[in-house]
């Protein structure tokens, strides 16, 4: 170009031309791929005229909440029926929810119990639904029809969940929407179970269903009903489900149609939107009663399920006068080629989750709780990941995600004379539990998981302990189901479950609930395996609160070369009940026992090799050296912690035999420790001269912002970085591949490599 | 007034200081963080959390590895007792967890009277059923 040339500005298009651009570029829209419009919006849409032409005909607080209730138990016996006629393990343990969406697609009244996480997802395929299909003339929305959807990238926490969608009409007219949602597992991913660590791509993790149709006038179309079972490990649950979920929704639709018949299609409609607007108006004024303040926290990632590495979730919690906004910039870029990234929405859902069960449990379940609410994230970020990353484990974002969020409104909560919870530690944030797979003993295909995911311990309140295996965060009112019950279909026994895992703590002057013991071996099957896919064996999972201690960590140990079944046939004495005593003791000859981070990919099982896990505990709360001596003798009468680990934590005098308190001791010994602290601390100031280093440590992949400046995003090393605001790819080496290079290195050292050729 | 901001600490707002809730000391400036007026200790994880497996026989044994985290253990210098944890990447600069805005905290506290004790919060009752 020539040094003197003009610039000459671009003719902008005429108002005209930009309209004939846009239907130019509607008419010929070759895919209809996940709506940005869409997905990033958790708000409310707009009161629509309908809405608010009912509402003004309807406003009678009374008529609004006995509405509102009969839809609630409609919302709820469609759950139960869910719960008790699925097929899917999570179906059976309340990994479901149920749920009424307005005629604009919003979540207004949804089940009480379940995974309320749905509640901030679901709305997302049925506003595609109306925004493509309702004038799609080869599609069309039509009574009778229903839609089937699992793609996270619509509007899902993972691809291993399938929701039924039914729209409701009165008088020819949509007035709403019912829907019921699934954890189904089996999903034809690459990996049995529905959930693959060992995705690479999204064209890794099956069945990619956005929003389509699949029932006229009721019926499922078994065309699409066979295609989907062809696609899938277990194709009757695959049916059973789908009919399950659809009887579900026309149980919703008939105690909807009571209403719509007794009070008309304006009462209904005035309902769903005067609750939705309520617990919005009710959530700022909450809001409003919090401390203007900032809050920083962040919760590491210790794996990608296919190797260790550090990625950091990062959370800065900022609230003025009734604006709540969650900010996640410099968080790890996404992985391209892992899959423990999410999508936006399923970190909301999960944020939502937090303030439905351990914030405000009074509130209405629905979209409206988290609607008011800002998140603020960088592109490409593993906590926001693009169209092409895989996200089948997102739950490890997810989780981490809701732990950074609980950890933060804790300290908004303390200070605040309104509360509807106590002061709340985080909970355990990591699905601890066998995921299975393979031919059943009764020759069926299966593949899904053992509900001791849900066995997550609580965190300690402001004046209690947390409960053991309480809950998973996801669903505080799910169950962790009947193991013998399940051991009826699948080949495999937990040969020790349910008996808590000792000294696996997190200490606090209350302390976190903790977590059980899980050991399962194979049996009945030569085609059958496992996979584990958590974090949280290098470094924990959450953070504590207030003084108090995160819990440790969790990893998986195996004992492989021994059929335990034999072992218990004949020397029965050998066997042990503890991950402790057969892995330090090693009772049985010739068998090779190791211990391993908790991504196991997919691996088969002989008979009777023994896999042994522990989910884990929520953290504590406060200085340990303020516990109760008597909670602590407690712990150790119930086998949660032993007494020589108690008597050098917690500096409790008792005596060994009768674990009689020496009070006086007691408080000599936490006296003397206080002094300890004070004389082996330093002062802030002389603490960070040594401490603080500029860039991540060398010797681990670190991948995320370093301190406080959230514009340079680490992407393994300290020399590997992208801006913030410019995505760049994120690939991680195949493990075997650094295996075999540390070993080509070794080789080479040794010369043994001189003769091949390159 | 003085604000009840965590289990330990609370902030003078007439002095605009953190204090420690245990002793009275003084910890220093609310427009700073807390941590500043604290004691550090960088500890090992595995000394609280101890290897439940044999570290000389296994690689991963329910400790944290402490070349990968550390737990940072903030005391109040006066009385020892410990304020906060916070589990760290080896070298990361400690969190400013929190940063109070101080006009907005005065303003909002005074139209309510000064708390001498936590609210706590409602209990989870059990539900006594339907009964006659």
């Amino acid at each position: 170009m020539s040094e003197t040339s003009t610039k000459v500005a671009p003719k902008m298009p005429s108002a005209e031309e930009v309209a004939l651009i846009k239907k130019f570029l509607n008419d010929t829209t070759l895919f209809l791929g996940p709506d940005p419009e869409i997905m990033q919006n958790h708000d409310l849409m707009p009161r629509s005229a309908e809405e608010d032409a009912a509402m003004k005909t309807i406003s009678d607080a009374h008529t609004v909440a006995k509405i509102r209730d009969r839809i609630q138990a409609g919302c709820d016996e469609g759950y139960e029926m869910v719960e008790q006629m699925g097929a899917a393990p999570g179906a059976k343990w309340g990994d479901i929810i149920t749920g009424v969406y307005s005629a604009s697609g919003d979540l207004a009244i949804a089940s009480a119990g379940g995974v309320l996480i749905f509640s901030a997802l679901v709305h997302h395929p049925i506003k595609f639904i109306i925004k493509n299909w309702v004038n799609e003339p080869t599609v069309g929305v039509r009574d009778g029809d229903g839609f089937i959807h699992n793609d996270s990238r619509y509007g899902n926490v993972h691809n291993t969940d399938q929701s039924m969608i039914l729209p409701i009409f009165h008088k020819g007219k949509l007035v709403c929407w019912v829907a019921s949602t699934v954890h189904e597992g089996e999903n034809g991913a690459i990996e049995p179970g529905g959930m693959p660590s060992m995705a690479e791509s999204p064209s890794d993790e099956g069945l990619k269903m956005c929003p389509f149709k699949v029932v006229e006038n009721y019926q499922i179309k078994r065309d699409i009903l066979t295609f989907l079972q062809n696609s899938v490990r277990e194709p009757k649950l695959q049916y059973e489900d789908m009919k399950v979920k659809l009887f579900a929704c026309l149980r919703i639709k008939q105690r909807i149609e009571e209403t719509l018949n007794s009070d008309g299609p304006e009462a209904l409609v005035a309902t769903l939107r005067t609750t939705m607007e309520n617990v919005r108006a009710e959530v700022k004024r909450r809001v409003s009663e919090w401390p203007d303040m900032t809050v920083r926290t962040y919760i590491i990632q210790d794996s990608t399920l296919r190797e260790n590495c550090v990625v950091k979730i990062n959370c800065k919690l900022t609230k003025t006068g009734d604006r709540l906004i969650f900010d996640f910039r410099g968080s790890s870029p996404e992985f391209t080629n892992r899959a423990t990234n999410t999508i936006l929405a399923g970190l909301k859902g999960m944020l939502a989750q937090c303030f439905l069960c351990y914030v405000w449990p009074d509130l209405p379940r629905g979209q409206a709780a988290f609607a008011p609410i800002e998140v603020i994230t960088d592109p490409h970020s593993i906590v926001n990941s693009s169209y092409d990353a895989p996200n089948s484990q997102s739950l490890m974002s997810i989780f981490t995600g809701f732990t950074a969020g609980q950890h933060a409104v804790a300290k908004f909560l303390y200070s605040c004379p309104e509360k509807y919870t106590k002061v709340h530690a985080p909970t355990f944030n990591m699905i601890n539990t066998f995921i299975w797979g393979g031919v059943s003993q009764h020759g069926e295909t299966l593949g899904n998981l053992c509900a001791d995911l849900n066995g997550m311990g609580g965190g300690a309140r402001s004046d209690t302990d947390g409960e053991h295996a309480l809950a998973p965060i996801f669903a505080t009112m799910a169950d962790i189901g009947e193991q013998e019950l399940n051991e009826e279909d699948v080949p495999f026994l937990q040969l020790v479950s349910k008996k808590m895992t000792r000294d696996a703590i997190a200490p606090g002057k209350y302390r976190g609930g903790q977590g059980y013991t899980m050991i399962v071996a194979t049996k009945d099957s030569e085609q059958w395996g496992f996979m584990t896919t958590t974090q949280g064996a290098k470094i924990p999972p959450i953070q504590g609160l207030f003084g108090g201690y995160a819990c440790g960590c969790y990893p998986l140990s195996k004992v492989k070369g021994v059929d335990v079944y034999d072992v218990l046939l004949n020397e029965p004495e050998k066997f042990k009940h503890s991950i402790e005593e057969i892995m330090n003791e090693r009772p049985f000859e010739g068998a090779a026992y190791t211990t391993h981070h908790m991504g196991m990919g997919f691996e088969i099982s002989k008979r009777g090799e023994l896999f042994m896990i522990s989910q884990g505990a929520g953290a504590g709360y406060g200085d340990l050296l303020e516990r109760d001596p008597a909670g602590v003798i407690r712990d150790i009468e119930e086998g949660l912690i032993s007494p020589g680990v108690a008597e050098r934590l917690y500096k409790v005098k008792f005596d060994p035999v009768t674990l009689a308190i020496n009070q006086e001791a007691t408080d000599a010994a936490r006296d003397a420790e206080r002094k300890a602290r004070i004389a082996r601390s330093v002062p802030y100031a002389e603490f960070i001269k040594s401490w603080n280093k500029p860039t991540p440590p060398s010797h681990l992949q670190y991948f995320g912002c370093w301190g406080d400046d959230i514009t340079k995003l680490y992407m393994g090393s300290a020399d590997k970085f992208r801006d913030a605001n410019t995505p760049r790819p994120n690939y991680m080496v195949h493990p075997k591949d650094v295996r075999i290079a540390e070993l080509e290195a070794r080789l080479a050292a040794l010369g043994a490599m001189g003769s091949d050729k390159q | 007034m003085k604000v009840l901001m965590t289990e330990y600490l609370r902030i003078d707002l007439d002095t605009e200081n953190w204090e420690c809730r245990v002793c009275d000391h003084v910890i220093g400036s609310a427009t700073k963080s807390y941590k500043e007026g604290l004691l550090v200790h960088n500890r090992d994880p595995r000394e609280i959390h101890p290897p439940i497996l044999d570290p000389e026989k296994y690689r991963f044994t329910f400790s944290p590895d402490p070349e990968w985290v550390r737990i940072l253990e903030f005391c109040c210098p006066s009385c020892g007792t410990q304020v906060e944890t916070e589990y760290a990447i080896p070298g990361h600069p400690p969190l400013y967890d929190m940063e109070p805005d101080l006009p907005a905290l005065k303003a909002q506290w005074a139209s309510r009277g000064e708390q001498k004790t936590p609210v706590v919060g409602p209990a989870v009752a059990a539900d006594k059923g339907h009964g006659h």
